[in-house]
């Protein structure tokens, strides 16, 4: 295990896929003003698999909906390859989200009236250059349960819907946010084997969001976050095999 | 399909209840929109075609008698087209096993005096036409053929002139000219009683001294000609001969009331959908709002895999379109047959050949388009803020509701109430706007509801007022001529006749300052008993020994005050003008009269003490032996026997009352129930984690209900005064809208009428509760409590 500095400001390679710079986020929740994000630095390089490690409120979530475009940041700067996304407007980052980024949520967040297919077939339709969503499914090991609508499947066979769903427009980035928080740890083996098979095979750089410090065996490099700022960044030499973890 | 496709067919699928519920309250509106402008196109089309077909005239004129030879100079006259001169005369009739007395039109039939222009024609409905030198031969009016079941070789006596005379009919037919057919003085149509016969013009001439002449003319305009002009040319022509006035077709009996009552049709075709559009875009909003507050973390979704902003709103508009697709097209399919009936109605009650039904392609366009936008409308602003919130933010779960103390508990009353109904006063007070609108909804279903009422209820008064209150008598005999005064002493020597006023009638032309309207003038006994004229507060008001009283619509057209002057054109006799001070108004629903003493009216007539008939108040014991004695005084024309004319009005209107008054109840429970139904279920769905809670902390289902049921029981207990005033409102506008000089329709809402809009609303929550009842029993404690808001 190699120690690195808490911040990343020049990164080694100039593969970066995101580059964020004092990115800071402050939101308005009811009464209470929360700074989420306090001063972040971080470059993720092409083909990474990051995880992003953190308790409850550290700010991760946040980071990662900046980077997938799905928020903006209260101020700082954040470049995916050439492109500032922080000054992007709403139909640029649609278009941005749509090309690059594929997403899996903790809660799965399948559209309930859709087949699985059928819900892979709801980004593909939109997509330039996807895969079939058979082929989708097949990769997350589904290709048996197509038809199944989201209620007749279990919490694993579902996120792994998801996984399929975010992979099928052969995205560069896949971020996931805690894809195993609601899963027990024998499924969510199953479902992380799917996220290290996509990131091997299709080389997509992965981040993945968890509070579970026993998944980071299993990623390139790791950030640990803190009340809105990354406390270290380590990266790990030899890799564990999904099902080598547990928790 | 596409996959999102595939989503919207299944979640209308979900909820076809509620889908449902707002596509017939669209539907309704449609249906009705369609129902009131196909037919008011079928009944434009139809008369105007009919008009046409059967050369109806443009311009009518009455007169004494003129010889054959004036029509040279009337044809001289810029303008006229064609010419017809007739005879016409009132007559009444002796109808076997029909004791009371009947009067009837007895006109020639167009095409038989020289100057002939073939207009007013008949159209033959059954049997033949008159075949030349049968002086005895009649045809007869369809209506009034039916109604007495006078078949081809039917025969009637008539008493023409004062001499008895067997009729045989030989056909049935109708006349544009009288589409819409009541007696002089009448207000209703009574087809047992009044009746248009045709016959001859050579036996009906000669009995009335017509040989070589006329005293009736019609006339048809060239294109481009100005009517007035026309009609003060023929009137300058007649007037040596008695002529009364011309008038132009607008202003003719049967085409007048036609009007009238198209009149109303499209008011209601403006005012009832604007209603259910109004309503449906209500529910569209709060129903797509919920859709789219349930599906906040979808749309998140949706949009962080790149779905952009107008992808989303498209999405639910087109959930939105297709819910009212169905109601659109249920709703033509419903009203063109809703239309189709409403015509028939039509043809039945006015004398129609025919009825042509017209569905203008713009109305259904129209219709579509209109529903389509106001659903967007309704939609927008909820798509609006379902797709403006940011991803990140559409998948954080809503913020939990701030709960604030309410009004009564800043008032401190809480403890009067117990923690259920706190719970739905508190819920009301969280959404003011949707509790408002909602109230609002059920409201204006109440005051359709109440529309249809006050139809009836209008008409009952003004027929309680005017022939309860103002007209006493039993009897109207009206004289062939004007007689003297002694002539009453026969009528009062008739057993059973236990009083007997003569009365005046003169046509007359009233004008102050440049307006002007033609009427008659009403000469009536001083100290009558058996005609009251009224004031507004229905007390009998007495007419001073000068002056004129006129009715009070009439008075506000011509805008005259008490003590100003009116000047008075007589239209018959020596025609003198001359200027009569206004006294005073009287209220009257029906027609637009004036009055004054009959003696004070024969001094402006130069005339002696001259009477055109009278009222009788008799003992009904000796009715029938009355009806003989009249029918056989020569003097007597017509006798008028108000009562059964409103027994045969109300028989006729029956039909027609029903149908509104039962589409409308229909459709003020649609309403209820949609704008009900929706909202319950949305409460349902808002509040099911709540509500399942309770199950788990032990509540029971009624309990639960009560919190559920308690909060739209007290809306629509909210709801229904609110709609009562409503629909006092609405019918007020109704009734203004319906005003004319024909009969002004009197506001008058029975309790029946408030009770009756109230309890339909009621029966259509308790429906929708009992629907919500089911629902209830579905409540899945569990789940509902795992499954992430």
């Amino acid at each position: 295990m190699l120690q690195d500095t808490p911040t990343d400001k020049n990164p080694t390679s100039n593969d970066a896929v995101f580059r964020v710079r004092g990115l800071t986020k402050s939101y308005q929740m009811g009464e209470v003003q929360v700074d989420a994000l306090r001063g972040i630095d971080l470059d993720l390089h092409r083909g990474e698999f990051t995880v992003l490690l953190g308790a409850s409120g550290s700010g991760k979530s946040t980071l990662l909906n900046i980077l997938g475009g799905l928020d903006t940041p209260t101020t700082g700067s954040v470049y995916y390859r050439e492109h500032d996304i922080t000054h992007a407007n709403e139909a640029e980052l649609t278009e941005y989200r749509r090309d690059h980024v594929g997403f899996v949520f903790q809660f799965y967040n399948l559209i309930p009236s859709l087949t699985a297919l059928e819900n892979v077939a709801v980004v593909t339709e939109i997509a330039k250059s996807p895969m079939k969503p058979e082929e989708a499914l097949a990769l997350v090991g589904l290709q048996n349960r197509m038809h199944h609508f989201p209620a007749q499947l279990s919490g694993g066979e579902q996120q792994r819907i998801a996984i399929a769903r975010a992979i099928a427009k052969k995205p560069e980035v896949l971020l996931c946010d805690e894809p195993t928080g609601a899963l027990d740890s024998k499924t969510g083996i199953v479902v992380l084997e799917a996220l290290q098979r996509i990131n091997q095979e299709l080389g997509t750089t992965t981040a993945v969001i968890t509070h579970n410090a026993g998944i980071a065996q299993m990623a390139n490099r790791v950030v640990h976050l803190a009340d809105g700022l990354i406390s270290r960044i380590y990266t790990n030499e030899s890799l564990v095999s999904p099902d080598q973890l547990s928790w | 399909m596409l996959a999102m496709d595939k989503k919207l067919w299944r979640e209308l699928w979900a909820m076809r209840s509620q889908a449902l519920a707002i596509a017939m309250v669209i539907g309704s509106g449609v249906a009705i929109f369609i129902m009131s402008l196909s037919a008011l196109d079928s009944l434009y089309e139809t008369r105007e075609r009919y008009y046409r077909s059967h050369h109806f005239g443009q311009v009518f004129s009455s007169l004494k008698r003129a010889p054959l030879a004036v029509i040279k100079h009337i044809e001289e006259i810029p303008g006229v087209d064609k010419i017809e001169t007739r005879v016409i005369s009132y007559v009444t009739l002796d109808i076997e096993n029909f004791d009371e007395p009947v009067s009837a039109h007895l006109l020639s039939l167009p095409g038989s005096g020289s100057g002939s222009g073939l207009l007013n024609q008949i159209y033959l409905r059954d049997g033949r036409l008159i075949e030349s030198g049968r002086d005895n031969e009649i045809i007869v009016a369809e209506k009034f053929a039916q109604a007495h079941g006078l078949k081809p070789g039917a025969k009637l006596a008539a008493i023409i002139n004062g001499r008895r005379k067997i009729l045989t009919v030989v056909g049935q037919a109708l006349s544009p000219e009288y589409i819409y057919q009541i007696a002089p003085g009448a207000i209703f149509p009574d087809h047992r009683r009044y009746g248009i016969l045709w016959m001859a013009r050579k036996p009906l001439a000669s009995a009335y001294d017509m040989d070589g002449g006329f005293n009736h003319i019609t006339l048809t305009l060239a294109k481009n000609s100005n009517e007035q002009d026309v009609i003060d040319h023929l009137d300058e022509i007649l007037k040596p001969y008695g002529g009364v006035g011309a008038i132009a077709r607008k202003d003719q009996l049967s085409n007048r009331f036609l009007s009238e009552e198209l009149k109303q049709l499209k008011t209601m075709a403006t005012v009832f959908p604007i209603i259910f559009f109004g309503v449906a875009a209500f529910l569209l909003n709060v129903v797509v709002s919920r859709l789219i507050s349930l599906q906040r973390e979808q749309i998140a979704v949706l949009k962080a895999f790149g779905y952009s902003n107008s992808e989303v709103a498209w999405h639910y508009i087109k959930l939105v379109l297709m819910i009212v697709s169905v109601g659109v097209i249920a709703g033509i399919g419903t009203g063109i047959w809703m239309g189709n009936a409403l015509s028939n109605l039509y043809t039945e009650f006015f004398s129609f050949p025919y009825m042509i039904y017209v569905l203008k392609p713009q109305v259904i366009v129209a219709a579509a388009v209109m529903s389509m936008v106001v659903a967007i409308v309704g939609t927008l602003y909820s798509v609006q803020r379902a797709v403006k919130l940011p991803p990140a933010q559409g998948m954080r779960p809503e913020q939990p509701t701030l709960y604030h103390r309410m009004l009564i508990e800043r008032l401190g009353l809480q403890h009067w109430f117990a923690q259920p109904v706190r719970m739905i006063i508190r819920h009301i007070e969280r959404r003011p706007v949707k509790a408002l609108l909602t109230i609002i909804g059920i409201s204006l279903a109440c005051s359709i509801i109440m529309v249809s009422g006050f139809q009836k209820g209008a008409i009952d008064y003004m027929i309680e007022v005017q022939y309860g209150i103002s007209q006493r008598e039993d009897l109207i005999a009206i004289y062939t001529e004007p007689a003297p005064q002694r002539s009453l002493y026969s009528l009062r020597n008739i057993q059973g006749v236990e009083h007997v006023e003569g009365f005046r009638i003169v046509p007359a032309r009233l004008q102050f300052e440049h307006r002007s309207y033609r009427t008659t003038i009403n000469g009536i006994q001083p100290q009558s008993h058996l005609l009251h004229l009224l004031d507004t507060k229905l007390n009998k008001i007495e007419i001073p020994p000068q002056g004129v009283v006129l009715t009070d619509y009439l008075a506000k057209q011509l805008q005259i005050k008490p003590g100003e002057l009116l000047d008075v054109e007589i239209l018959e006799g020596n025609r003198p003008t001359v200027q009569v001070p206004m006294v005073g108004t009287a209220k009257q629903y029906l027609g637009s009269n004036a009055y004054m003493q009959v003696e004070a009216l024969n001094q402006l007539l130069k005339e002696g003490n001259a009477i055109s008939g009278a009222r009788l108040k008799v003992d009904n014991r000796y009715q029938q032996q009355i009806y003989t004695d009249l029918k056989n005084m020569p003097r007597i024309a017509g006798v008028v026997e108000q009562r059964s004319s409103i027994r045969a009005f109300y028989d006729t209107m029956a039909q027609t009352i029903l149908y509104f008054t039962g589409i409308s109840t229909l459709l003020g429970a649609v309403i209820a129930f949609g704008v009900i139904y929706n909202s319950m279920r949305i409460a349902l769905s808002e509040r099911s984690r709540e509500l399942a809670s309770l199950r788990v902390l032990g509540f029971r289902r009624t309990e639960v209900a009560y919190i559920l049921l308690g909060e739209l029981a007290l809306l629509t207990l909210i709801a229904i005064p609110i709609g009562w005033v409503f629909g006092y409102g609405l019918s007020f506008y109704m009734a203004l809208q319906f005003d004319s000089d024909l009969y002004r329709v009197p506001l008058k809402l029975n309790l029946n009428i408030y009770a009756s809009a109230a309890l339909v609303i009621i029966v259509s929550s308790l429906i929708s509760s009992a629907m919500i009842w089911r629902n209830l029993s579905h409540l899945d404690m569990v789940a509902v409590l795992k499954t992430k808001e």
